[in-house]
């Protein structure tokens, strides 16, 4: 028989598409990296990975489930803006449509008041809701997955004292064929291990808690993680970075240069417990609502843990982040012939105030530049993200909010600002164009 | 938290000198003061310690200063250094002894003669108003002098002459200090006339006396009511409706009052007080209130569905405000035709002080202290606030930190809220400060209303203008409030000032308003109409005069023959900003606008640099004005170059706008306005005249939008059809 | 908890909460009301005072950051500079509302203590986080210049 160069040709792609999706689907899971053996959390006998902070040993159970409730930052996601805690009705806005967080009170109608334990746990470990509908990813369930059924269930202990709200979630508004419901199912078969987690007998107890804390709580890969072409976590690059929600969640792995690896360990606890850390930069976005809402609440030997296990993810690279500069600009004032006069004349009436010429902050650390990511970031995302958006951070006092800039200015005066202070304070400066700003502002 | 005394009790050097010159003075001090309707002069022995309450404009002590009683409120336009300068120039007083005190609540004695009977400042009338007023007082005072130092001499008062706060006998060798002369002049007539000034020989008028207030502004001594404190003062801040129109449901203070330093949570009309020992406190108190409102009642509309609005009205019939021949049929027989929209957004005042009062009120009184710019109303409304007469409400008027025209509101609001929180805590004569947030402030509604224009206009084969048709869409300013009245034929003459008075001669004019109501609440902003009249007749004739052929500045000096003050402001901008000395090069163009507010004529021609971006940086405004008799000169540049500031940060970057009802923007991160980096170079030039002076706060802010405009489309071929254009890019 | 300081030359303990900026501690604790309140978000400069020399707004300045440090506000100006520039302020007649002067002043003043001579692009960078919103501006730079000038006498 002759062989037809098209079908073959056809047969190739089939059979590279097929290696490819095999490829995909038998990334390693989230705790993959670590090797060694793990064994069933019964079946381990060293210090429990799971539950609330030890301190809260003695709490009762409503208690622990609210510490374990900030632990897994439920209420960033469950409240709308200006919205009721867990009343629901927060707005995804995802390429192929948006979708709107539900209702966690109790209210019967609108939220789980009717929800069985079983049926608690189908939603937070398989993204199975109460009728049986598939959940969106969205719903970080395969990290909660790894979440023990008691801790999920003092979740549900805590969710369960709070006051019922009255309030339907807003329809989802997605395109076809993401609408469909029932692909979830095939998905969920594909990228979730619907397995609790497995403590790891050649690591240290604190390695384990962190592991627990920082997977099935924290979810961190979720935005630190790349995805892969079926919006999966891809593994093999874990923790090495991507683009959420229009902000760079950057490289988290051991790398100096482009991760965090250069960090001290005080470094790493004060950024994750109070959102910042000296001469590192402060967190803002959605890294600044982990903080407010869920990390600032986790006791000193949690994220201490956490500390101990993303020190354990192997570097990755991130090609286009060089070592941040760590040097103040030189001159107290800009004298020389500017370049980009555009964003200097921005700079010096919205920007110097606060964060000087020198970038560091003459008024408050938090509002120092130099060493920060993101002026060391060539994309400038994060740059223009907080220049739109202002940096809105609960603690230590509010004072310390970054003003949003985005209704005032254009376009071209935030890309020319934020090329103005990657200039000035990082290694490479950056080329954002308005249309990138405009680009940005859409995804916010 | 503890709180310490806002003062030190201990005196300071200040506190001493001030007493000590007192003690001293007053001892001997017989005050010397004429009321404008008294028919003698009044002794006034102030034994120490005694409150001394002003009723006049002017008051001499036997230590020779010069006290000044100012009836308006000076918030930086100069209006204490003007109102000194004209009684200080009839009286011939030595300017180095002459200070200005405010004058108290007081419509009998202080009315703005432009209002009628009201006691207020706006309209750029206080110098207008003031000026006969207070030359005759100053010249009677100097007439009583003078009279005084004839009777002491024996000497006939033809034989006298006055310089610098002396009077001098040249042929007797004597001369006496004014201070010295007070108590006999106390014991004579108030003369009925008296002659006023040759102005050629006017030595303040026309010259530039300093400030009374730059000294005082440059080392931070100044007060306003921000400073303002008294003993065991508490501050209020307000948590006011996120909706215009909305109202409290229910509140939960607990958190509030367990706020350190806050000592109690008041509802009153307005909203939610918090009551505490400092700001910070009442700030914590503030933010820590839940409230849930009621909106029902609420505007929920957005400022952009609102324009659509707007912009659909504008086709639909309207009140005529204006009709001169037939315009409608002079543009459908005209050679060519144009036409244009202009978009004007809501705008905030913005003072740099935001809103502040300070109110001691009990069972029977109430003192307010207040950058207050409407005294007589004020007074009216913090009486019925507080269930008492107004005679009962004294109030006495500080610097205010700027306005342009937002303390200047007819419901009174900050004033009404501060009263209004006194009362809720009590009336026990606490004094309770409520102070305004920058946010309260964006967020506070009583904006320069949104607008839409839309012009047609026709123009003949010689290029002639034959027919002009103005439509104008937008709320009025005085609808509902007691100004109403003066609304006639349903035209707010607020709403079309600088459209119907249009002065270019067009035979056929037709200038149409179509009045809107939105829940959202307006106010004058610093030239009220002219802020967005000037703006579309001045953009719009530049197209016509393009359309024509003709460059903008021939073609506006065509119209206005007939108009010589105008015309003369126009020609005189032009000439100092070489309109005629060729074309600039490619990216920078010239622009030029004249208008007429409160009688005031300003014609301004700006410079404009657009780079490739669309990026608009404006190099230099040359600025002509007639404002009469210039009573200061240094006074009138300032007041040009800040109105032109004003004016050019809010067409380049300010609009307040809404979204679902609600204000946008909060602070000046995102109401932009004017910063150095933009400032142009500025050159004023004053038409000399020996007219009677016209006010020169707000006409200043008028031409230099259009101005710019013109510019760009000089530079760029592109027209600002929506303000503020920095928004919408020009490239 | 009390902070201490130095506040125009002079030792001050100033007993308030930590977190208050320093703004309300300086007008409302320590009773000093010419540096004064606009936006709350340093954004307007009105509230500028210097922090060891530097001009920092002092409205987004907790309190506590201070500890130890140098402050100096309008009422504590004396240096050669600021005389300078309070003269050049009176003489070209800066001020109209004057509420933000005092801001512009510290400014201004913390400008030529760096730079003896700047140029029109040094007074944009140092000047342009101070609003005036009655816009004094032209004057501002003027008056810089021209303190500057008297400077160099």
């Amino acid at each position: 028989m002759k062989k037809h160069p098209v079908l073959w040709a056809f047969a190739t792609i089939i059979a590279l598409s097929i290696i490819i999706v095999v490829y995909i689907v038998l990334g390693p899971s989230a705790l993959g990296f670590a090797g060694g053996k793990t064994v069933a959390l019964a079946a381990y006998h060293g210090e429990d990975p799971t539950g609330a902070a030890p301190e809260l040993k003695a709490a009762s159970l409503v208690e622990r489930g609210e510490y374990l409730a900030r632990a897994a930052d439920c209420a960033v996601c469950h409240t709308a803006p200006d919205g009721t805690a867990f009343a629901g009705g927060r707005a995804f806005v995802l390429p192929f449509g948006t979708l709107y967080s539900t209702n966690i009170t109790p209210d019967a109608e609108t939220g789980i008041g009717n929800y069985s334990d079983a049926n608690f746990l189908d939603a937070v470990h398989k993204g199975i809701g109460r009728d049986n509908t598939k959940l969106y990813p969205a719903m970080p369930y395969p990290s909660y997955t790894y979440m023990s059924d008691t801790d999920a269930l003092a979740i549900k202990a805590y969710l369960f004292t709070l006051r019922p709200v009255h309030a339907p979630a807003p329809k989802n508004s997605l395109a076809f064929p993401f609408n469909q419901r029932s692909l979830m199912r095939v998905w969920s078969a594909l990228f979730n291990s619907d397995r609790r987690f497995e403590p790891n007998l050649d690591r240290s107890p604190e390695w384990n808690r962190g592991a627990y804390l920082v997977e099935a709580m924290g979810h961190c890969g979720e935005c630190h993680t790349p995805r892969n072409l079926f919006f999966a976590l891809n593994n093999r690059e874990k923790f090495g970075g991507a683009v959420q929600a229009g902000w760079r969640a950057y490289n988290i792995t051991a790398d100096r240069a482009s991760g965090v690896g250069a960090w001290s360990d005080a470094d790493l606890a004060n950024y994750l417990s109070a959102g910042h850390a000296e001469g590192r930069g402060s967190a803002s976005g959605p890294m600044g609502e982990a903080v407010d809402e869920s990390l600032k609440y986790l006791k000193a030997s949690d994220i201490s843990a956490m500390v101990t296990y993303l020190r354990s993810v192997p570097a990755l690279t991130t090609s286009d982040l060089p070592e941040p500069k760590l040097t103040p600009a030189v001159t107290a004032q800009v004298t020389a012939p500017e370049a980009n006069p555009h964003g200097k004349a921005v700079y010096e009436g919205a920007c110097a105030g606060c964060h000087g010429w020198s970038g560091v902050s003459p008024v408050i650390p938090f509002a120092t530049l130099i060493g920060t990511r993101s002026v060391n970031d060539p994309t400038a995302t994060n740059v223009a993200q907080v220049i739109i958006g202002g940096g809105h951070r609960h603690s230590p006092v509010d004072a310390n909010n970054m003003p949003a800039f985005g209704a005032a200015y254009s376009d071209d005066e935030i890309a020319a600002v934020a090329n103005f202070v990657t200039a000035r304070y990082g290694v490479k400066g950056s080329d954002l164009t308005a249309a990138r700003v405009a680009a940005l502002r859409a995804e916010n | 938290m503890t709180h310490k005394p806002v003062r030190s009790s201990l005196p300071t050097r200040r506190d001493f000198l001030k007493t000590a010159g007192t003690a001293s003075v007053v001892a001997l001090t017989i005050g010397f003061e004429w009321a404008a309707t008294g028919r003698r002069a009044v002794a006034a022995v102030t034994p120490p310690g005694a409150t001394f309450t002003p009723n006049a404009f002017l008051r001499i002590g036997s230590d020779n200063r010069v006290t000044v009683i100012a009836k308006h409120l000076e918030m930086g336009q100069g209006t204490y250094t003007g109102i000194a300068t004209i009684v200080a120039e009839e009286l011939d007083a030595d300017w180095t002894t002459v200070s200005v005190e405010s004058a108290p609540a007081d419509a009998k004695r202080y009315a703005n003669l432009v209002f009628g009977t009201l006691q207020g400042t706006g309209g750029s009338s206080a110098m207008a108003n003031s000026w006969a007023q207070l030359r005759d007082a100053g010249a009677k005072a100097r007439a009583m002098l003078l009279s005084a130092a004839a009777k002491d001499w024996h000497v006939p008062v033809a034989e006298l002459t006055t310089d610098k706060g002396m009077v001098y006998h040249a042929a007797g060798k004597r001369q006496a200090t004014y201070g010295s002369l007070v108590k006999t002049a106390l014991s004579l007539p108030v003369p009925d006339n008296v002659v006023l000034k040759d102005p050629k020989n006017f030595k303040l008028i026309g010259a530039r006396p300093p400030r009374v207030d730059a000294a005082a502004k440059t080392d931070g001594s100044a007060q306003f009511t921000l400073d303002f404190v008294l003993p065991g003062m508490l501050v209020a801040l307000l948590k006011r409706p996120p909706l215009f129109g909305a109202t409290v449901k229910s509140f939960d203070a607990t958190a509030a009052a367990a706020v350190p330093g806050v000592v109690k949570v008041v509802q009153v009309p307005g909203g939610i007080a918090v009551v505490a020992k400092g700001f910070w406190a009442a700030k914590l108190g503030r933010d820590a209130l839940k409230i849930e409102w009621d909106d029902s009642k609420a505007e929920k509309r957005s400022s952009s569905a609102l324009m659509a609005e707007y912009r659909r009205l504008a086709d639909q019939p309207a009140l005529s405000a204006r009709k001169v021949g037939d315009a409608h049929k002079a543009i459908g027989d005209a050679t060519r035709r144009v036409s244009a929209s202009y978009e004007f957004p809501y705008l905030a005042h913005a003072p740099m002080e935001p809103l502040d009062a300070v109110v001691k009120l009990d069972a029977s009184s109430c003192e307010i202290w207040a950058g207050d710019q409407f005294q007589t109303i004020d007074q009216a409304n913090a009486a019925h606030t507080a269930g008492l007469d107004p005679k009962q409400v004294s109030i006495h008027t500080l610097y205010a930190g700027g306005s342009f025209g937002r303390r200047a509101n007819t419901i009174s609001d900050y004033i009404v809220e501060a009263v209004s929180i006194a009362k809720a805590f009590g009336a026990d004569g606490t004094p309770i400060k409520l102070q305004w947030t920058r946010e309260d402030d964006i967020h506070g509604g009583l904006y320069r209303p949104m607008y839409f224009h839309k012009l047609e206009a026709g123009l003949n084969a010689q290029g002639e203008l034959t027919g002009w048709h103005h439509v104008i869409v937008g709320q009025s300013i005085i609808a509902d409030t007691i100004f109403a009245a003066g609304i006639k034929d349903g035209i707010d003459s607020t709403s079309v000032e600088g459209a119907a008075n249009i002065a270019y001669a067009i035979p056929n004019i037709a200038v149409d308003l179509s009045t809107t109501k939105t829940g959202v609440p307006v106010l004058w902003w610093r030239v009220v109409g002219s802020s967005h009249t000037t703006f579309a007749v001045e953009a719009f004739i530049d197209e016509a005069a393009h359309v024509a052929g003709v460059d903008g500045f021939t073609f506006r000096r065509k119209l206005l023959e007939h108009e010589p003050r105008m015309k003369a402001v126009l020609e005189l901008a032009a000439e100092k900003a070489g309109w005629n000395a060729g074309p600039l090069p490619p990216g920078r163009g010239r622009g030029i606008a004249v208008a007429e507010a409160f009688k005031t004529f300003v014609a301004q021609v700006a410079e404009v640099t657009v780079d490739r971006d669309g990026n608009v940086k404006v190099d230099r405004v040359v600025c002509a004005v007639d404002c009469g008799t210039p009573i200061n000169p240094d006074i009138i540049t300032a007041q040009m170059e800040g109105g032109i500031g004003f004016g050019l940060g809010a067409v380049m970057h300010s609009a307040i706008t809404l979204k679902d009802g609600r204000v946008e923007q909060g602070n000046f991160n995102n109401y932009r306005v004017l910063r150095m980096n933009e400032m142009p170079k500025i050159e004023v030039h004053i038409v000399p005249s020996t007219a009677p002076p016209t006010g020169v706060g707000e006409p200043g802010v008028a031409p230099i939008g259009p101005a710019v405009a013109n510019a760009i489309f000089a530079a760029t071929g592109k027209r600002v059809h929506a303000l503020p254009f920095g928004k919408v890019g020009v490239a | 908890m009390p902070t201490t300081f130095r506040l125009n030359g002079q030792t001050a303990t100033l007993d308030a909460d930590p977190s208050m900026p320093l703004l309300w501690a300086l007008r409302e604790v320590a009773g000093l009301h010419g540096t004064k309140f606009g936006c709350g978000m340093a954004m307007c400069g009105a509230c500028t005072v210097h922090l060891d020399g530097q001009a920092v707004r002092s409205c987004v300045m907790p309190l506590s950051a201070v500890e130890g440090r140098d402050i100096t506000t309008i009422e504590g100006l004396h240096s050669k500079q600021a005389k300078a520039v309070q003269a050049a302020w009176v003489e070209l007649q800066v001020p109209q509302c004057g509420y933000c002067q005092s801001g512009q002043v510290m400014s201004a003043t913390a400008l030529l203590e760096k730079n003896a001579a700047p140029t029109d692009a040094d007074i944009d960078s140092a000047m342009s986080g101070n609003i005036c919103r009655c816009a004094t501006y032209q004057r501002i730079r003027a008056a810089i210049h021209s303190a500057a000038q008297s400077l160099k006498v």
